[in-house]
């Protein structure tokens, strides 16, 4: 029988979730209210497109010239570990086909829900909105366990994780909370990059489209100089850090 | 049978050139000459911008391959030498092509016509006069209303390859002795007009290579003998690329494939000891220079098809060979180095001839470049060697050739988006309501039905091809007459192939229309007279640039009819008939001339360039829309189909590497899946705006438009404008 999956976008051109170029699905369907979520079309569970996994599968093998060497396929959301069978089968039919998976979750359902995914994925974009799960709630509406189980979990399997982990000023773009994090991560061997993500409010167009009101109006973005420390803060545990900053870049090389 | 004519560049190569895999650590920074002489032309190029991109005509000289007497930049510290006239950036006229656009040109710039070139010409008939002698008023309304459009019958056709790497190797001398042993052997047991054409054209290549050894010794140079180490062919070369722009201002004056040529040279000089690596680099820097400042005196009406000034002085750099050695040199790294000493810039229009089995290490330093300057293009030598072998160059954009064995003529391009409106409309223009192709039954429906507007398309196109292969006949019949290239000419064999190079523009705004007539409901609304001016769709239907079967099989459909079409036809000189999916700039201008069409364009609005989707309707990234461009045969479309990839810098990846990695990913993957062309620029979008606004901050800033590169600032607004809304990729 062949299982159907709500999705709500594919991204051929994936370069930002994962290694190398890959094909992304953004799954619909979301738990978490994440304050600076910038797909929150992407919460009810029943909107998106109705796809079954051949169907996908077959798409996404059209592109194997560009997402075999080094890239693969990165399962995404919305929360793609809210439709766990269609995402398992979705691996598994990769899996068989020699393609590289990778789940970009925020971990944020039980482990007897997301284990077997979890076993059967390469690699884990596991999102830690925060450390404190006092602000993890006040941040996305639901505590941090979950999250944290997955971690252990993945470390207990020995899955690579790359974390993510958006700064948002006045929130989590904090020294003592991102060297605390930074600190807690090192015990986790799995963790082979920390992504720091700078928090933009180029979503928040989405919010006013779905007449919501966005909750974090007026925040700005965080300046260079927050983000180079952030960086240097995961840098001095020994972490990989993966942060795309342009202002730090040459504006223009043209002379 | 003894081998009478033992020229034979590409063996030549093959037997001595050396394949370098190892990175651009070797690289030479400028020398002091280069940083000076670069100054010094950067402040005329400054000039030239002040004067509104026309720096200075020589208005009382026909332009010949010995007119102009030597001119020099900074004799000082210029280690290659020569000019188009006695001074740089100066403008020559050229007036074979056509007297009334010498007027028409020197009219725009404020400049009087000389009263002795005038004279001259009411002796001497012009290219542009012949053809006018010719045309049926069927063609004359075609060209009015830009169904058949950018034809050369008035300006010169180009996209002819001298192989000028023959100068340097064999010397002028013993290329004169081949040609006049081999006019002596032209002899048959009639002689008919094809025997006489061909004799009188191998008198005129003698006597242009005898003009090309008097300019370069008005320089100071003997060339009628071979070269002797890598400053000499670099010269020899560049004189005879210069007399060929001196002779003729074709549309696109390609410079072929000669880095790993020069290679050869420079890697016995460096051994030998004779130049360092900066001294080697200095000539190349030198020599490019040269290149960047090729000019030609074109009117308004030109610049706004073709915009920014450009001359396509295409350099084809790697590939493989036949042998299965890749074809990448030290020179190769040098020629494209000169983006990173002298900056970015539109020419020489650097192409690298991608292919699977390239050196890493030179993926990434060409991904690299492309990522900082926007300046390469990038087409398949997998593709292409099935086809041409392994010595081939690229003419304008995207047209191979086999290298002195092959020229083009070269056809511009239909518009397929108003054969379509003519389709429906019965054969009347939808502009302005004249009957322009042959009067067939309008659709009457009220509610377009698919197999009735494909019926009326196939006949409309059978129609085109026809009026299109005719007209193109008579262009080069005329061009070949008055205003032949005989010294780009002299530097290929006798025996050459021919291809009568068509063209299609809107190839995704059809598509789509017949997308949506077939998937969705579309209504035309008519006017008055009963003409479809605008269309109403009802549903959606699948777009072209999202690797849906449904729809590219249509683009596929429409790019092997239209070429089956051509080839029904008899062409001049026996010619092969190719096509193209490009449309350079001119897909603004095509698309102003053009009414609205059933996809939901607006009339006026600019096409898409080239093979590219209509922007805004991707909604898959950009991969997808590179699957359906890889999708078009190459075999119905052997000129060439072009694809403009646009992407901001941080849209390739998270850091330097990853994205330099990622450019390489994409490169691979679009031509392992059989695309032909793709340009890439990697911008940000804020950079252009800023552009817009303080044209002075950026004078070198370069992007990849539909095969060839521009000064974003030398762009008209409107296509300033088309390149800023087209499509942008930036995910999520």
């Amino acid at each position: 029988m062949d299982l159907f999956g709500n999705i709500h976008s594919v991204e051929t051109m994936g370069t930002l979730d994962g290694p190398g170029l890959r094909y992304v699905v953004f799954m619909q369907g979301c738990s978490l209210r994440c304050r600076y979520c910038h797909n929150p079309d992407s919460w009810n569970p029943d909107g998106g497109r109705r796809m079954s996994v051949d169907e996908l599968v077959d798409d996404i093998l059209l592109y194997r010239s560009f997402i075999t060497p080094g890239g693969g396929v990165t399962i995404s959301g919305g929360e793609p570990l809210k439709q766990p069978q269609f995402v398992l089968a979705l691996v598994r039919a990769l899996k068989e086909a020699g393609i590289h998976t990778a789940i970009d979750t925020a971990g944020s359902v039980p482990l007897e829900i997301s284990r077997a995914v979890l076993d059967e994925a390469d690699l884990i974009l596991l999102d830690i909105k925060s450390l404190d799960d006092r602000q993890a709630f006040s941040l996305t509406g639901m505590g941090n366990a979950d999250t944290l189980a997955t971690l252990s979990y993945c470390q207990a399997i020995g899955r690579e994780v790359w974390i993510r982990h958006v700064l948002v000023p006045g929130w989590t773009l904090d020294e003592g909370r991102l060297s605390e994090l930074a600190r807690f991560l090192t015990a986790f061997s799995v963790v082979r990059t920390v992504e720091l993500l700078p928090y933009h409010s180029m979503g928040a167009y989405k919010w006013e489209q779905l007449k919501l009101r966005y909750p974090l109006e007026g925040v700005k973005s965080p300046s260079r100089a927050e983000l180079v420390r952030s960086r240097s803060l995961f840098e001095e545990q020994g972490h990989t850090v993966l942060m795309s900053c342009p202002e730090e870049e040459e504006k223009s090389k043209v002379s | 049978m003894k081998k009478r004519y033992p020229i034979d560049v590409r063996s030549y190569i093959g037997e001595h050139y050396t394949p370098y895999d190892g990175d651009a650590s070797f690289l030479a920074s400028p020398t002091e000459r280069t940083v000076a002489l670069w100054r010094k032309l950067k402040a005329l190029l400054a000039i030239e911008r002040e004067r509104g991109g026309m720096y200075d005509i020589d208005e009382k000289t026909i332009s010949t391959i010995t007119s102009h007497k030597a001119g020099y930049i900074d004799r000082e510290n210029e280690q290659i030498v020569g000019l188009q006239t006695d001074e740089p950036l100066r403008r020559a006229i050229m007036p074979f092509g056509g007297i009334r656009l010498v007027h028409t040109e020197l009219k725009a710039y404020g400049r009087e016509m000389d009263e002795r070139v005038d004279e001259v010409f009411t002796y001497r008939k012009t290219h542009n006069d012949g053809v006018f002698d010719v045309y049926t008023d069927e063609m004359k309304r075609a060209r009015h209303s830009g169904v058949i459009t950018g034809l050369p019958d008035a300006y010169g056709r180009g996209r002819i390859i001298g192989d000028y790497r023959r100068v340097p190797l064999y010397g002028v001398d013993y290329l004169i002795a081949q040609k006049e042993a081999a006019k002596s052997d032209f002899i048959f047991d009639a002689m008919t007009e094809e025997v006489i054409r061909e004799r009188e054209e191998l008198s005129e290549q003698i006597r242009a290579l005898k003009a090309l050894k008097e300019m370069a010794a008005s320089y100071g140079f003997d060339i009628s003998r071979p070269a002797d180490d890598t400053k000499e062919a670099i010269q020899w070369l560049y004189f005879s690329f210069l007399a060929a722009t001196k002779e003729q201002n074709g549309a696109a004056m390609s410079l072929g494939r000669v880095s790993t040529f020069l290679d050869i040279y420079s890697e016995r000089d460096l051994h030998s000891g004779r130049y360092t690596e900066a001294e080697i680099q200095e000539l190349v820097d030198h020599f490019i220079m040269k290149l960047r400042i090729i000019r030609f005196l074109r009117t308004p009406a030109y610049d706004a098809l073709f915009s920014g000034d450009p001359t396509w002085v295409t350099e084809s750099i790697g590939g493989v060979g036949l042998d299965g050695r890749h074809l990448v040199t030290r020179m190769s790294y040098r020629f494209l180095h000169t983006l990173t000493n002298l900056g970015p810039a539109p020419e020489p229009n650097l192409t690298v001839l991608w292919a699977e089995s390239l050196p890493k290490a030179f993926k990434e330093y060409c991904a690299r470049l492309s990522i900082e300057t926007s300046s390469i293009q990038y087409e398949s030598d997998d593709l292409m060697r099935c086809h041409w072998g392994d010595d081939y160059g690229i003419a304008c954009c995207v047209s191979a050739m086999r290298l002195g064995e092959q020229m083009q003529f070269f056809g511009a391009r239909i518009n397929l988006a108003k054969a379509l409106l003519y389709a429906i409309n019965g054969g009347r223009d939808e502009m302005d309501g004249s009957q322009v192709a042959p009067k067939l039954k309008p659709i009457e429906g009220e509610v377009l039905d698919y197999d009735e507007v494909l019926d009326r398309y196939d006949a409309m196109t059978d129609w085109l091809a026809k009026l299109y292969i005719d007209t193109l006949n008579v262009i080069h019949y005329m061009h070949d007459k008055y205003s032949y290239e005989a010294l780009e000419m002299a530097l290929h064999d006798e025996q050459i192939v021919r291809t009568m190079a068509g063209g299609i523009a809107g190839l995704s705004v059809v598509a789509d229309s017949l997308s949506a007539i077939k998937y969705a409901t579309v209504r035309p609304i008519r006017n008055e007279s009963g003409l479809a001016v605008d269309f109403t769709i009802e549903g959606s239907f699948p777009a072209y640039g999202n690797n849906d079967e449904r729809v590219d099989s249509i683009a596929r459909c429409l790019v092997e009819d239209f070429i089956t079409k051509m080839r029904r036809h008899r062409t001049y000189r026996d010619s092969i008939q190719t096509l193209s999916v490009l449309t350079i700039t001119s897909n603004v201008v095509y698309g102003q001339k053009t009414g609205s069409t059933p996809d939901g364009r607006k009339a006026g609005e600019p096409f898409a360039p080239g093979a590219n989707p209509m922007h805004g309707r991707d909604s898959k990234g950009s991969v997808a829309s590179m699957k359906s461009v890889a999708g078009l045969p190459y075999a119905a479309a052997q000129d060439g189909i072009s694809y403009t990839f646009t992407v901001v810098p941080q849209t390739l990846g998270k850091s330097e590497q990853m994205q330099v990695a990622n450019l390489v990913t994409l490169m691979d993957g679009y031509f392992k899946d059989r695309g032909h062309h793709i340009n890439v620029n990697v911008l940000e979008k804020d950079t252009l705006l800023d552009a817009m606004e303080h044209p002075e901050r950026y004078p070198q800033l370069t992007i990849r438009v539909s095969g060839y590169a521009v000064n974003f600032i030398k762009l008209t607004r409107e296509q300033q404008l088309d390149v800023i809304h087209r499509t942008f990729h930036r995910a999520l």
